[in-house]
Order: C-alpha cells, then sequence, then structure tokens
C-alpha cells in the first residue's frame, strides 16, 4: 500500500451506523459523504522561524508544499529542508502540487535540490516574474556556493534550467485547476516584484498563503490585496509580528539623511542587498534624491546582475504600481540616471561613495569583500535595509558585535557606523491584522516569523477576532478543524416551492422570495424575510455514485424507481348527536374551520367533508349511531390526527 | 435564458443574455461602416475636396447645400462622420448587470452604453483589451478631433429616398451618432473591471462569467457564462492560427449547452497567410522601383506581424535600409504596451521573455532605428527624419480621418507609390473612392486571422455545444459574392439564427441549484440503502438564502408545526403478510384471522375492532381507537421499507 492512501488522498467517508430504533429492511450502515474535517499542516521551515520557508500542507485530501526554501544562515545539510519527513518513498506521488510565492532564496532555494535531487516531477506553480527571475538568482546562488565556496555536491547550472521547465505560471486572480478538486488563484502580495498570496481550494474548503507580503504601496509595487475570501484558514507571514512602523516618509528622509550625512564626511555607504527586490526600490529612491539635491558623489551597483534585474523588471511593468504603469511609455522609472555599474577596483577608491552590493546578509560574495575592507574605518557606514537570519555576518554585526570572524581565523574589527533600516516590504503588525480583517478567516497560522514576537500577535489575534490561531515550530502538525457544508444539487423546482409556500403562507410580499436569482435581493431584504417566516424545505436527499440530490417526494419516486406502499387510515368515532346529518356536517364544518382556517376546509356533500383536500371526512348514519370516518394516508398524518383529535375531544361519546 | 440582439453587424457584436435574472451585454462593437459616407477629414485644407460640386436632391430645400458633394459620380457628406453604435431601443441599459468585452475591436460602442444611461453595472475586459481598446478609442478622437468641421449635417437625413445608392441605401442614418469626447471615453473606462485569463467572476451570486484566451488578438477572450448546472459559451473573434497571441482555449468551450459564435472572418475568400505573403512582396517591389508605401492600419494587432514578416523579407532582399514609418498618436504606447504584455502572448514569444529579450521584434528595430514611431506628421522630428523610398504605417483603415489622408494626398498622383489593404474590416474601393482619381496603386491584401467558415465548422464539431447561435447572414452567402455558396456556415443541423433586433429565447430550463447542507445536518440524516449504491434519506431542514446562496440547516425548533406536518418517512414496496401476521402475533394481536379475496387481503382484529386490508402497494388500517391504530402503524412501518 503506497503513502498516499494511508494519507487520505480519497474524499474519507464518515461511517454512520443506523440506530436499532430505526431498523430498516434495505441494509444496516450507510455512509455520508462529508469533506474532510480538517487541514493538516506541517512546517518543514519558517516554523517559528524566518529562512527556509517551507510548509506542507493537506487539505481535502491534496497535499501540497508551500515554498520550497533554502536557510542562508547555514552551510550544510539543514540549509534545505527535510524532505524525508513528509515521505520515505517518492515526492512525486505524495504530492500533488508545489507552488512557490516569490523568488527569494529563503522561498525557492532549494526548489532545483528537490526537483533534480531528491526527485520531484509532479507540478509547480509561480507567477511568471517568479519564473523569469528566480533562475537568476539560483544561478548566482549556486555561482557563490560553488565557485567561491567549493562545494561539491551542489546543483548544476543546467539542473536549474531543467527545474524551471516543470513550472507552470499562473496569472494574477486566474483560477488554475491543478487537477479535478485542486484549485489554486494568485493575488497581488507587492513583496517582490512578482510576488503572490495563494488561494488554495478543494471542494468547500480553503486557505490562503500569503509568502510574504506588504499592505502599503512603495515607489514600485503596490500593496497586497486580496478580496473577501473567508478562507477556512490563512496562513500568514509574522516577520514583523510585533513592529508598527512609523511612516514610510520618515523612514527615507532618515535614509536618505544618513546616507547624505556620510558622503559629506567623506565616508563610503555600503548597502548590502539581494539583486533583485528592495534594492530597485532604494534605487528609485537615491537616484530621485541625487537629482533633486544635485549631488555629484558617485553611487554603484554591482555589475550584471543589477542590468539583468532592471531588464526584467522593464518587461514586467504590468506588476508594478499605478505609477509606474502610467508613465512607463515616456520614462521608464528603472532607467536610473545616477547610478553607474561598479567595479571591484573601485573599492580602494579614495573619497566617498554609496555601493549597492549583493548578497544582502553580508553572508557572502562581494558585499562581505567590501565590508571586511570598509568596517574598520569609522567614518564609513553599512546600511542594512532588510531583515538578517541568524548565522550571518548580517545578523552579527545588527546585534553590536565588535569583531567578525570568519572561517580561516581571520577577524574584522568593526569600526564603520552599522545602520538598520527595515526597508524590507514585510507587513508590520498592523497589516497582518488588516489583511485578516479584510479576509475574513475562520483560523489564522503564523509562520516566518520568531516565536516570541509571534506569541505576542497571535494573542492579539485570538482577542480582536475571536478566532484560533496557530503558530507551529518547524516538523509539528497542527491539525486545525474546519467545518464545512457538504454541497449537494437541489432540484430547483423544490426549491421554488418551499420559497413560495413559506411566503404565501405568511403573506409576505411576493417580490422577494418569489425570484431567488433576483440581484436587488439586498441582504438586509432576506433578514427580513428570515425574521417574518423561517423557510422549511421537506424532500428527499439521495445518494447515487457518490453524488447527493435533495429532491422532493414525488420526484424522488422516479428517481429511485420504487413504488411507495400507500398506507391509509381511517378512523371511526361514533357520536351522540341527535338531528339529521346535514346538520352535524355543517357543525363539524364551522367547527374545523375555527380550528384550522376557514380556507383549510371544504364541503364536498351534505355528508362530505374534506380538509386541505387530503383529510376526508364522512358523516353516517350506522344503525342510528352517527359515525364520523375520517380518513387519510400517512403523508399526512400530522393533519389527520389533529382533524381526529379535535372532533373527538368536541363530540366524543362518554 | 433570453438572448436580445443589438447589432446586426456580425463583426461589431452587441447582444444581451438575460439568464438567473441577471442581464449580461456581449460586446459591443460600434459599427464604423457609415463613416464611408462621409468627406475625409484632411490635415491641412484640401483644395481638391473643398472644390467638389456640391449635390442636391430634386426635391430638396435650398438649406440643404453643401452639406453633399460629389466626386466622381459618388455622393459624400461632407460632416465630421458618424458611427452606428448598437440599437438603444430594445434594452433599457441601466438594467445591465455586466458588459462582457471580448477584444478591443468590440468595446468600440462602449460610451454609448455606460455614459448618461443610468448604466451601473461592472465591465469585464482583459488588461491588454483595457489599455489597447484605450488607445483605439483615443486615436479615434484625436483623428477626428484635430481636424474640426465648422459644421454638423443633419438635413440630408431627411431626404434619404432621393439621395443615390450608395448613400441613399445606408441604413438606418437617423441612428448615426458623432464620435464621443476623451472625456466620454474617461467616463466609460471608470466601469471596467480587469479580468484575468480563466478568473471566476461572481456575477450576483448566480452566475459565474469566465474569459478564455480566444486566440485572435491581445488579450482577446470567449466567454464562460455559467451557473452551476448550465453552460453559456459565446465566442467572438476566435483564431486558430499561430500568430502573436496566446493560442484560443478550446477545452474550456466544450460542452456548453448553448454557444453563440459571431465575429467569424470578414474575408473568407482570402488566406491570410498568402495575403501576409503578398504584401510583403508588393512593399518590396514598391520600394525596391523607387515608391513609397502607405499602409493604412489600427494602432495595434495585425500590424505588429507586419513589422516583424516585413523586416524580415526586406532583410532577404538586402532593402534594411528602407525606413518605417508608424504613425499614430498612439503609436509609441502601442509598441510599448505590446512588449509589457508577455503574459498574454503565444508561448515562443512568452518564452523570450525567460531569456531577457523583448517578446516583439519591433522593440529591437525601434532601438536600431529601422522603426520610427511618431505621434503625427507634424510631431517633433518627423520631417527631419523623413525620406523616400518608406514604409509608412498609419492610420486610418477607414481613410475618413487620420495621417493617412495625408499621404494620399501627397503621393496619390504617383504610380509608383502603393497603399495596401491589410485591415479587413473596410472595402478598399469605398475607402479610397473620396480620393478618385488616383495613380497611386492600391494592393488588397486583407489579413483575418479569425475563423473561416471551415475552421468555424471544425471547431464546432470539436465543442460539440448542446445548441448553437450565429447571426443569420452566416447562412447566406456574403453580399460582395452572392454566387459562393460555399461560404457560408455548412452544419449538418441548422443553428438558432438572430439578426439586430430580435428577441430569442434559447430554451433553457433550469432544474437543478446547489445548495450547501451544514455537517451538524448531513450527521443528522439516517440513510437507507435502496440497493446498492443507492440511498436516501427524508429530509426536513430549514432553508437560508443569502446573496443567492441556498444553505440548509437542522430545524431549531423540531416541534414547529410548519416541520411536523411532514412525514417522517416514505414507505414503499409490497407487504408481507406472513411477516405483518408474525408480527402482529408478537405484538399481542393473537387472534389476528386473515382472509384472502381476489388478491386483497383482510386481516380482522376482532377483539380491537381493528380491520387491515392490504392490497398491492396499498394498506388501510381501519380502527375506532387513536391508540391502537397507532401500534398497528408502527407495525406495519416495521415491515415494510421506507426512507
Amino acid at each position: 500500500m503506497n503513502k498516499r492512501n494511508s494519507l487520505h488522498s480519497e474524499l474519507p467517508v464518515i461511517i454512520i451506523t443506523t440506530s436499532n430504533q430505526n431498523k430498516r429492511v434495505g441494509g444496516s450502515h450507510f455512509s455520508v459523504i462529508l469533506p474532510m474535517p480538517e487541514i493538516k499542516v506541517t512546517p518543514l521551515g519558517a516554523g517559528q522561524d524566518v529562512g527556509r520557508s517551507c510548509i506542507l500542507v493537506t487539505i481535502g485530501g491534496k497535499n501540497i508544499m508551500l515554498d520550497c526554501g533554502m536557510h542562508m544562515g547555514y552551510n550544510d545539510e539543514r540549509r534545505f529542508p527535510d524532505f524525508e519527513y513528509c515521505t520515505e518513498g517518492n515526492l512525486t506521488e505524495y504530492l500533488d502540487c508545489v507552488i512557490i510565492s516569490h523568488f527569494h532564496l529563503d522561498h525557492c532555494g532549494a526548489l532545483p535540490y528537490m526537483t533534480e535531487m531528491v526527485g520531484y516531477s509532479g507540478p509547480i506553480y509561480m507567477t511568471q516574474p517568479t519564473k523569469a527571475l528566480c533562475p537568476v538568482l539560483l544561478e548566482d546562488m549556486r555561482k557563490v556556493a560553488v565557485e567561491k565556496k567549493g562545494e561539491a555536491n551542489f546543483f548544476t547550472a543546467s539542473m536549474i534550467r531543467d527545474c524551471m521547465k516543470k513550472v507552470i505560471t499562473v496569472a494574477l486572480h486566474e483560477t488554475c485547476q491543478v487537477d479535478k478538486d485542486l484549485e489554486i488563484k494568485a493575488y497581488y502580495a507587492g513583496h517582490v516584484l512578482g510576488a503572490a498570496m495563494f488561494h488554495i481550494k478543494v471542494g468547500s474548503q480553503s486557505l490562503v498563503y500569503t509568502g510574504d507580503y506588504n499592505m502599503t504601496p512603495d515607489r514600485h509595487l503596490g500593496a497586497a490585496w486580496i478580496d473577501k475570501c473567508r478562507p477556512d484558514l490563512l496562513i500568514s507571514e509574522s516577520t514583523y509580528a510585533t513592529t508598527i512602523r512609523d511612516s514610510k516618509r520618515c523612514r527615507e528622509r532618515d535614509f536618505l539623511k544618513k546616507v547624505h550625512d556620510c558622503v559629506d564626511r567623506g565616508g563610503k555607504v555600503l548597502i548590502p542587498v539581494f539583486a533583485l527586490g528592495r534594492v530597485q526600490e532604494l534605487c528609485i529612491l537615491l537616484d530621485t534624491y541625487w537629482d533633486r539635491m544635485n549631488l555629484k558623489v558617485p553611487i554603484y551597483f554591482t555589475l550584471g546582475l543589477a542590468e539583468t534585474a532592471n531588464k526584467y523588471y522593464r518587461m514586467f511593468i504590468t506588476w508594478t504600481n499605478q505609477k509606474i504603469r502610467r508613465t512607463f511609455v515616456h520614462r521608464n522609472m528603472f532607467d536610473f540616471k545616477h547610478i553607474k555599474p561598479f567595479d571591484k577596483a573601485y573599492m580602494d577608491n579614495p573619497g566617498p561613495m554609496v555601493v549597492f552590493a549583493t548578497p544582502g546578509m553580508l553572508h557572502a560574495g562581494l558585499s562581505l569583500l567590501i565590508f571586511k575592507k570598509w568596517a574598520p574605518n569609522s567614518n564609513n557606514m553599512v546600511i542594512m535595509p532588510g531583515y538578517c537570519v541568524q548565522g550571518t555576518v548580517g545578523h552579527k554585526i545588527l546585534n553590536g558585535a565588535k569583531k567578525v570572524e570568519f572561517e580561516n581565523r581571520q577577524s574584522v574589527e568593526v569600526n564603520l557606523a552599522v545602520e538598520y533600516m527595515s526597508f524590507s516590504a514585510h507587513a508590520d503588525a498592523k497589516g497582518i491584522m488588516q489583511l485578516i480583517r479584510h479576509c475574513e478567516p475562520k483560523n489564522v497560522m503564523l509562520v516566518h516569523g520568531e516565536n516570541a514576537k509571534m506569541e505576542f500577535l497571535k494573542q492579539k489575534i485570538m482577542q480582536e477576532f475571536n478566532i484560533n490561531c496557530y503558530k507551529p515550530g518547524n516538523g509539528e502538525t497542527a491539525l486545525i478543524p474546519v467545518a464545512s457544508d457538504l454541497m449537494v444539487e437541489v432540484s430547483l423546482s423544490l426549491l421554488k416551492q418551499t420559497i413560495s409556500s413559506t411566503s404565501s403562507s405568511t403573506g409576505v410580499t411576493p417580490q422577494a422570495p418569489t425570484t431567488p436569482a433576483l440581484p436587488s435581493l439586498a441582504p438586509t431584504n432576506s433578514e427580513e424575510l428570515d425574521s417574518k417566516k423561517r423557510m422549511v424545505l421537506h424532500g428527499v436527499l439521495i445518494m447515487k455514485n457518490n453524488k447527493v440530490r435533495i429532491v422532493s417526494v414525488n420526484e424522488a419516486w422516479g428517481e429511485l424507481g420504487v413504488t411507495p406502499h400507500q398506507l391509509r387510515f381511517t378512523e371511526r368515532v361514533e357520536i351522540e348527536e341527535v338531528g339529521p346529518i346535514p346538520a352535524l356536517t355543517s357543525m363539524l364544518h364551522s367547527l374545523l374551520s375555527q380550528k384550522l382556517g376557514a380556507s383549510q376546509v371544504q364541503a364536498v356533500n351534505e355528508y362530505q367533508l374534506s380538509v386541505a383536500d387530503t383529510v376526508c371526512i364522512n358523516i353516517q348514519d350506522i344503525d342510528h349511531t352517527k359515525t364520523v370516518f375520517i380518513s387519510w394516508t400517512h403523508q399526512d398524518e400530522a393533519l389527520g390526527s389533529k382533524v381526529l383529535n379535535i372532533i373527538k375531544s368536541n363530540y366524543k361519546k362518554s | 435564458m433570453k438572448l436580445y440582439c443589438l447589432s446586426g453587424h456580425p463583426n461589431k457584436p452587441c447582444n444581451v443574455v438575460t439568464f438567473k435574472s441577471c442581464t449580461l451585454m456581449l460586446d459591443c462593437g460600434l459599427d464604423m461602416n457609415s463613416v464611408s459616407q462621409f468627406l475625409p477629414l484632411p490635415l491641412v485644407a484640401s483644395h481638391r475636396l473643398g472644390s467638389l460640386s456640391t449635390w442636391v436632391p430634386r426635391d430638396a430645400d435650398s438649406q440643404l447645400e453643401g452639406e453633399l458633394r460629389e466626386c466622381m459620380n459618388r455622393v459624400f457628406v461632407n460632416s465630421p462622420p458618424e458611427f452606428g453604435p448598437p440599437a438603444s431601443g430594445m434594452m433599457d441599459f441601466s438594467e445591465v448587470d455586466a458588459v462582457l468585452v471580448s477584444n478591443y475591436h468590440s468595446m468600440l460602442a462602449l460610451p454609448f452604453i455606460t455614459n448618461s444611461t443610468g448604466f451601473s453595472g461592472v465591465v469585464l475586459m482583459t488588461e491588454p483589451t483595457m489599455q489597447i481598446g484605450r488607445l483605439f478609442m483615443e486615436e479615434l478622437v484625436e483623428y477626428i478631433e484635430r481636424t474640426p468641421k465648422a459644421r454638423h449635417a443633419t438635413r440630408w437625413k431627411n431626404y434619404l429616398r432621393s439621395l443615390p445608392p450608395p448613400l441613399g441605401d445606408a441604413e438606418a442614418p437617423k441612428t448615426w451618432h458623432a464620435a464621443y469626447t476623451l472625456k466620454a471615453i474617461t467616463a466609460a473606462l471608470a466601469h471596467v473591471q480587469i479580468v484575468a485569463y480563466n478568473e471566476k467572476i461572481d456575477i450576483c451570486g448566480a452566475l459565474k462569467v469566465t474569459a478564455v484566451s480566444s486566440g485572435y488578438c491581445l488579450g482577446s477572450c470567449n466567454w464562460l457564462i455559467c451557473s452551476e448546472h448550465e453552460k453559456l459559451a459565446y465566442l467572438s473573434g476566435s483564431s486558430t492560427l499561430t500568430t502573436h497571441p496566446r493560442p484560443i482555449d478550446q477545452v474550456s468551450l466544450k460542452n456548453a449547452d448553448v454557444m453563440i459564435m459571431t465575429a467569424l472572418n470578414h474575408t473568407p475568400m482570402y488566406n491570410p497567410d498568402s495575403m501576409l505573403g503578398e504584401f510583403c512582396v508588393a512593399v518590396a517591389q514598391t520600394v525596391r522601383n523607387g515608391g513609397s508605401a502607405l499602409v493604412p492600419c489600427y494602432p495595434s494587432g495585425v500590424v505588429y506581424d507586419l513589422f516583424e514578416c516585413l523586416s524580415n523579407h526586406l532583410d532577404n532582399l538586402g532593402l534594411s535600409l528602407i525606413p518605417m514609418y508608424f504613425v499614430s498618436p498612439k503609436a509609441e504606447s502601442s509598441l510599448a504596451y505590446s512588449n509589457i504584455f508577455s503574459e498574454w502572448l503565444s508561448s515562443t514569444k512568452q518564452g523570450k521573455v525567460y531569456s531577457h529579450d523583448d517578446p516583439f521584434p519591433h522593440a529591437h528595430l525601434t532601438k536600431c532605428g529601422r522603426l520610427k514611431p511618431f505621434k503625427s506628421l507634424h510631431a517633433e522630428g518627423f520631417s527631419s527624419e523623413y525620406r523616400q523610398p518608406c514604409i509608412v504605417f498609419c492610420g486610418h483603415p477607414s481613410l475618413r480621418f487620420g495621417d493617412a489622408i495625408h499621404f494620399i494626398e501627397m503621393w496619390g498622383n504617383n504610380p509608383q507609390n502603393a497603399i495596401l489593404f491589410t485591415e479587413p474590416e473596410f472595402d478598399f474601393g469605398e475607402a479610397l473612392a473620396p480620393f478618385q482619381p488616383l495613380a497611386m496603386r492600391p494592393v488588397y491584401c486583407p489579413i483575418d486571422t479569425s475563423l473561416d467558415f471551415t475552421q468555424a465548422r471544425k471547431l464546432i464539431n470539436e465543442l460539440k455545444p448542446g445548441k448553437l447561435v450565429v447571426p443569420d447572414v452566416y447562412l447566406r452567402p456574403p453580399a460582395m459574392a452572392p454566387h459562393r455558396t460555399d461560404l457560408i456556415l455548412m452544419l449538418e443541423e441548422t443553428p438558432l439564427t438572430y439578426s439586430e433586433g430580435e428577441l430569442l429565447n434559447l430554451g433553457i430550463h433550469r432544474r437543478l441549484e446547489n445548495m450547501g447542507v451544514k455537517p451538524n445536518l448531513a450527521l443528522m440524516l439516517n440513510p437507507s440503502t435502496i440497493r446498492p449504491g443507492l440511498c436516501t434519506s427524508t429530509v426536513t431542514a430549514e432553508l437560508h438564502i443569502q446573496d443567492n446562496q441556498y444553505t440548509l440547516k437542522p430545524l431549531e425548533d423540531s416541534d414547529d408545526e410548519s416541520a411536523t406536518k411532514y412525514p417522517q418517512c416514505y414507505p414503499y414496496g409490497n407487504l408481507s403478510v406472513d411477516d405483518l401476521v408474525q408480527r402482529l402475533a408478537q405484538a399481542g394481536f393473537t387472534d389476528a384471522k386473515v382472509e384472502e379475496l381476489s388478491g386483497v387481503f383482510i386481516i380482522t382484529l376482532e377483539n380491537d375492532s381493528g380491520i387491515i386490508k392490504i392490497s398491492e402497494a396499498s394498506t388501510h388500517i381501519i380502527s375506532g381507537n387513536g391508540k391502537l391504530r397507532e401500534k398497528l402503524r408502527d407495525i406495519l412501518l416495521e415491515c415494510l421499507s421506507s426512507y
């Protein structure tokens, strides 16, 4: 038996055994198909942690991997997620799909390892810019790892290409049918170019995975947006779980002032960045500032990657913000005036300069090289514009390290000014709450953040929204119970009959309920309707070939192919009443009319009455005793026994 | 499901479909055939056009003077051009919930629908349709507004019967409208909601509409209109050829209950591939002989393919140095937009993005200066750049406004020059009529990539719609070629047809709806098996309706009279008399006496004066004691199968 079956790959079945009181001839137990009552989530990375995002979810029997990132803080096997965890066997068999939220390596860095080295050939979904930019970053990282650090057993350039061939692109808001039951839909996340949040739906169950997102628009990207999709679970990043960031404008002014002051006193400014992402934002910021202040100090950007990156940004204008899209025909924001390509030789140039260098956490490459050179001089400055994971040089100096040691017993004195300015486009606590308010999830799960901060936000979410909030650690499994409706087909004539009988019997104005699909049927209107009268539907539920349908009783006979067995009851009531039969008939008529409503009772002839066309009343004189025969079928048991009781209690022979 | 037909022009469709109380408009094309009845609007006052003699019908009063002009025995209206918007009398546009736009050719009448009509719905279209459609609309308006005419001629419309053809044959000129304004375009486009391919858009909770790729032009789509159980497919402007747009998505269109198909090929007698070849050859021949070539075109569409093929062709012939000018107020925008819509392109073009190349070669042609976009003739730099021989791509294909008019006036008397008609929409004879006599060589090579009748038939056979609806003209040969009986949509089954002003009942009867059953209710149900694989249970529950969504919940108060009036189970099948007697005995009725009379069994319970009458599929209990009846009833139900 393969692993798949044991993990409920089929829609699970709840077995209901019929109780004894209602013993049936046809069979003894039956099954109702209900969706699996829980969503299972296991972070393989990013559980109470930042870095190596990789989350396994099981929803409605489908197994999905959300992101497949690597950890920048490790150089050993810990940098990749532990794929053994989810299956001893075959990943392709186990997983229904892999979804990559954006091109940052902590979200896609392990993908070629997984597909080409561990072995996975199933579908991988990402947006078009992510598909274009992912291989650029992977290749860059690979070069650093293999050529600079001399690592063996790393994936190769051709593996990256083969891996990308397996990728299927999704457009924003497109409903992508992974298979018959599983559909995914991407929303704009605003974190970096092409970043997306994913809505995943199986039957009536759904979850949203945010990836990394940003709720405030910036100079080149728009804000994250999602509709009120009310998922059963929202898996949100929480990098800035406890931060409420000051206004963006202040932060930008602060940044520009620090850079300006440093170059004014002749210092060099190093800004370690990732080639793609925030750097484009900072470039636009500095480029326009230099223009406005008429500054002549050179700004450099690492050659190669930068050009490639900007070229992509120009082609993916549709993924940037409104302003850039509006003006791109005349001026493309990604053609910079003041920013020049960097050459290694410039490192030793005298005089002030600003250098954007990769990678962003000072863990390798050119940025680290420049850092080693410039760190001892207190005139210089390094600005860390984003989050640094534990273990990186960036993380160390941000925590105030005055001396940094390297593998080959080298060490560097850190005398330069270290500034941290959060320019990474993550939602802050306010933004996370805003997203929750907006999409109205039934449960929230926090990932991609630090445990202590998550705990704080978790409490806040549970308090404010009165919903459950989870934060499993890596390798821990969270089971989120969900109660989802069983989706059935219902006969339209039964629906119409139900709605119209309710409205007619209560005298509700017929406008609203008779036309159920009327678009003008405002919620207030239907609420009003609810308060006036509950609608009771009576029909027959039929399960056939795992499909469930509700039809009216009459329709059911035909569909089931059985003949009804008519059960008729006739009750005899003897009455002590003198006088002619027609007089008794009319007395009964007025009695029943009074109790049941005049419209219900009809006189058929002098000795016969009919109630609601279903209960027959026949009055006869048998051996000088007046006898009333009340007759009805099993279907009309309720009314029949009611009529019987009325007559009995009024006329019963003492 | 009903269909209202607001446009008789199959390539400028505008239909309204009503379904499940939703009203959806399918496209709103603007009929531009009317403009050919008007005099061209030259950029600079044209002596020739100004000196055309006026034409007066015999019975007209003198006031009509000047409204009509004659050129080579053809009468033209001397006025800003007018257009034929969709019929407005059939439909109150304020009732339209959504307008579904298939491509940028089919949205040019939008301001007539959305502005000052009380329209409050949404207009759904893809991003390229919106951006390029805006370029088309703005270009049209800018062309007309930059050459204002003092007078708007209207009186001639009162003398239609005295006018010579083709003006006299014009259809309902009184319904024609002058062009809208830039402001009107902005107002109309404010209603637009952008959709992606395969995005399910909810309409009033009752329907889901989805745009699926149609392969015709950038961002073009067909529409699926689905309820939970019915599916309507609307095909407008589809292509199964391989050009620059993303290929048609055929799978999604399959098994529709109804399929409406319109905007088939304008010029089914011309093969687009060979026309493209002829075009390249004719242009090359013209420039090689020292002439210049004028290509009247729209600012986007096939023109991208023309750039690509023509530049390759000229390269092969060593004519790479011949400049190409793309003159339109929207030329630059069109080129820029085409290169950022890679997600909407064919996989080959999309693949270029991954090797960081621009998807269209015209990006490169522009960069190296072979293709030069200009806003207009008098735009900065044009006169210094301009040299002959050259190739000019410019609007408008109707030849009634736009820079093309100036080039015809300038180049018209030289037989070495050529004018090439690639846009299939306008008849070239008609287009050139007000410019006659003309020495310039006209070349007719219409390139229409949309489905021709053979391709349409093939597609229909593959998609197998339940019902097919097409414009009635598709069942008749084209007016231009009445003898070509092969140029009709020949199908085994005659489709439903429509023409302007008609109301069609599409005859879709809904039977099923979807509903959610709350899990606590589902668990309360107690189904019985009728036979293996078929289970059933009676259900009495509370129905909730919100936003046209139905949900079933357990009854809150099960003693409520509205609920208890329903039986809890329904017996079926036949009763075994022996079984019943046995059970009766078990329950203490030992004196049961059974009689049979021609298939009817009568069981008499002497002591309790009860009678049970059993015949096939029915049982009758007669008693004079309520308690007894209930006891007998319960025993009977135990003997019977029920649900």
